[in-house]
């Protein structure tokens, strides 16, 4: 048996998906920009598929820009809206310690530049303080990057009130929803967003295809020079086959998204409650109030994370985790030591990330499988038999200074 | 993913000597929760000082459960003094090669058995702080003497590579001046002892023999059943310097994309395990 959980990683391609997109490899191979029927034909089903897009996120679809991915989604969106800023004094931006590396690696190179860059932290639950990011916003702010919901916990920021905060002081906003998308209802004709980007493979086509939604009347300048393509936003021959296959994605997206907020919700509770009731000393990490259906991001105490993502692959179970080794880093991910999550379990941490493809089985088999692995880590770590004598660990021996982002 | 050998997986998946000895001789433990990896080493002795019995407990990824059990095994039956002669490459050796960035999980197993032997004897631990050593990396409390301990046993050149070995310079960042500091002063003394020796600096080379033992035991483990699973098959002719003359076999030999898989396949093989300056050429009868 196999249990694929660790959809925030990547998605399978849907069977309609890749149906759809087959006979623009094998026969409608043309170029949208031609003259002639055989090319040119093609770009009503361009369109047609901007416009499924656009439907599912409350947009219009002139709003909507096809990019290759959602790394390229978030370094247009910030690159160029800088692009287009007049003022020259404008050299602050603000984002997040939580980011996906795609924007904090931006970030960095702006630091480089010259920008000065706000990292707004967050409390052991991954939560945002509003407070903070109205005090960092300043004359001198030109955008904002912030997430809808984090990729390794889930927690999902409340983007309709930053959105309105960030309009009153007249920044440009930019979201990153790459995890958010299909997964909750989102209407951007609801909000003040300017921004947003969109990954494809996240939402069950192949790699290699993404959005940029940029709000009528938003200044941005081209990040890819090229043609005239997507009304000069972005330059680049338009990849046909993958835009089709998008626009069925965003069709069956918009159709799930009940379904990941009932059955795969219901799956990923049952998944995660039943592993904390058959294995003691199991943390959930981000706030459960606020977090996407299927994602949860549990921390085993006293075992180490990629000992546990090994077990795990050897018996068929595909999952992610946000311990150090797995990543070749030699520190917890990111976002755990943004939540200060403490030692004893931030290098056991295990994402478990769902699809409406999961089924029951699944679950069931990765209920009965996960917990011995546990257990049987756990009878070879010195700190499980020092934890049982109820001796004291030094959690903290040799922990360097947190410093993830400053 | 890392590329773990199937020898790693096989101690990952099935360590031996696991646990705790009740009425150990001396028990050490090296690494702490905060760094990731921690192992507990459990010795029991005879009158002789020989390791009668080995155990032990880790708390750490694949690769350091791998090392600590491979390091149990290799030191049962032997003398502390035998014992203390085991090297952090004999450990990885012994598991068929880590992969360069997991090296620090075999470093671990070796500055386990030195604690525990340094402890058994009242002496102080080799490269600890307690031993006049520097804190260098505060991230995972590495002292200058570790650092040029691998620096000058692996023959390492870049701070990429003691961060491998040791894991300084992986966590902040903020010491990696401090460490191309060390790097540059030892190699510098190693150049100078070179000369004083009259031999040239020891270049980061493997000897011809163990350069052979390692290209074999890579086409054994790591090639061959690949390439037996499509009715292939390889064998190694002959080795002249960096370049390794190998001869295909079974549908191998007729197959039209030989040359694809002899270069992405066979030569990347043996540039990750052995030596990333090593040239694959099919033997010319």
């Amino acid at each position: 048996m196999e249990a694929y959980l660790d959809n925030n990683a990547t998605t399978k391609v849907a069977d309609e998906v890749i149906e759809a997109m087959l006979p623009y490899f094998k026969d409608k191979w043309g170029n949208p920009s031609s003259m002639h029927t055989f090319g040119g034909g093609l770009m009503k089903e361009v369109e047609a598929a901007r416009e499924k897009i656009a439907g599912l996120l409350g947009a219009q679809p002139a709003e909507i820009v096809f990019t290759s991915c959602g790394t390229e989604s978030d370094n247009m969106a910030i690159f160029g809206t800088l692009g287009a800023i007049q003022d020259p004094s404008k050299r602050h931006i603000i984002t997040t310690k939580v980011e996906h590396p795609a924007v904090l690696a931006s970030a960095r190179e702006l630091q480089r530049r010259g920008y000065k860059v706000t990292f707004l932290g967050v409390d052991g639950k991954g939560r945002l303080d509003l407070d903070e990011l109205r005090d960092a916003l300043k004359k001198d702010t030109a955008v904002v990057s912030i997430m809808w919901a984090n990729n390794e916990t889930g927690v999902i920021f409340p983007i309709d009130e930053i959105a309105n905060i960030t309009k009153a002081a007249g920044v440009p906003f930019h979201v990153d929803a790459v995890q958010a998308v299909g997964k909750i209802p989102i209407d951007l004709s609801k909000t003040q967003v300017d921004l947003l980007s969109v990954s494809g493979h996240k939402l069950h086509t192949p790699k290699g295809i993404g959005i940029l939604y940029i709000r009528r009347g938003t200044r941005i300048r081209p990040y890819l020079h090229g043609g005239h393509q997507e009304k000069g936003r972005r330059g680049g021959t338009e990849n046909v086959p993958y835009i089709v296959g998008l626009g069925v994605a965003a069709e069956l997206a918009k159709k799930n998204i009940e379904i990941e907020n009932t059955k795969v919700r219901k799956l990923r509770d049952t998944l995660e409650q039943q592993i904390i009731k058959a294995v003691p000393n199991v943390l959930i990490n981000g706030d459960t109030e606020n977090r996407l259906p299927n994602t949860s991001s549990l921390s085993f105490e006293y075992v180490e994370g990629e000992a546990i993502l090994l077990r795990m692959d050897e018996a068929g179970i595909y999952a992610s985790s946000g311990s150090a080794c797995s990543s070749g880093s030699l520190e917890p991910s990111h976002v755990l030591r943004a939540m200060k999550v403490p030692y004893t379990s931030a290098h056991g941490s295990i994402r478990l990330s769902l699809s409406v493809y999961n089924t029951q089985e699944e679950i069931d088999y990765a209920v009965k499988t996960i917990p011995p692995i546990i257990e049987n880590l756990r009878s070879i770590s010195p700190f499980w038999h020092d934890y049982l004598k109820g001796k004291e660990i030094d959690a903290d021996k040799h922990s360097g200074p947190y410093t993830p982002y400053s | 993913m890392w590329e773990y050998t199937e020898k790693v997986l096989e101690y990952f998946r099935h360590p031996k000597n696991v646990g705790e000895i009740e009425d150990a001789t001396v028990v050490a433990e090296v690494g702490s929760l905060a760094c990731g990896d921690a192992l507990r080493l459990y010795l029991k002795l005879d009158k002789n000082d020989r390791i009668v019995d080995a155990k032990f407990t880790t708390f750490g990824c694949g690769s350091a459960i791998a090392s600590s059990s491979a390091l149990t095994e290799m030191i049962i039956g032997k003398t502390l003094d035998e014992a203390r002669k085991i090297t952090d490459k004999d450990i990885a050796d012994y598991l068929g090669g880590l992969p360069e960035a997991k090296m620090h999980c075999s470093v671990m197993g070796r500055e386990a058995l030195e604690a525990a032997i340094a402890k058994h004897r009242g002496e102080k631990v080799p490269d600890s702080e307690e031993d006049e050593g520097k804190i260098v990396c505060n991230c995972f409390a590495i002292t200058d003497k570790k650092i040029e301990r691998v620096i000058r046993e692996h023959q390492l050149t870049t701070v990429e590579e003691v961060t491998h070995y040791t894991k300084a310079g992986g966590g902040c960042g903020s010491c990696v001046l401090e460490i191309e500091d060390i790097i540059r002063r030892v190699r510098g003394e190693m150049e100078e002892e070179a000369k004083e020796a009259g031999k040239p600096v020891p270049p980061k080379k493997m000897t011809n023999i163990m350069k052979m033992q390692k290209i074999e035991e890579v086409i054994a483990n790591q090639i061959r059943p690949t390439l037996q699973k499509d009715g292939g098959d390889i064998e190694l002719i002959d080795i002249d310097g960096n370049t390794v003359y190998v001869a295909l076999e079974g549908t191998c030999a007729s197959c039209k994309v030989a040359d694809i898989t002899l270069t992405n396949f066979v030569q990347e093989k043996l540039r990750e395990f052995v030596s990333p300056d090593l040239v694959v050429q099919e033997a010319l009868y």
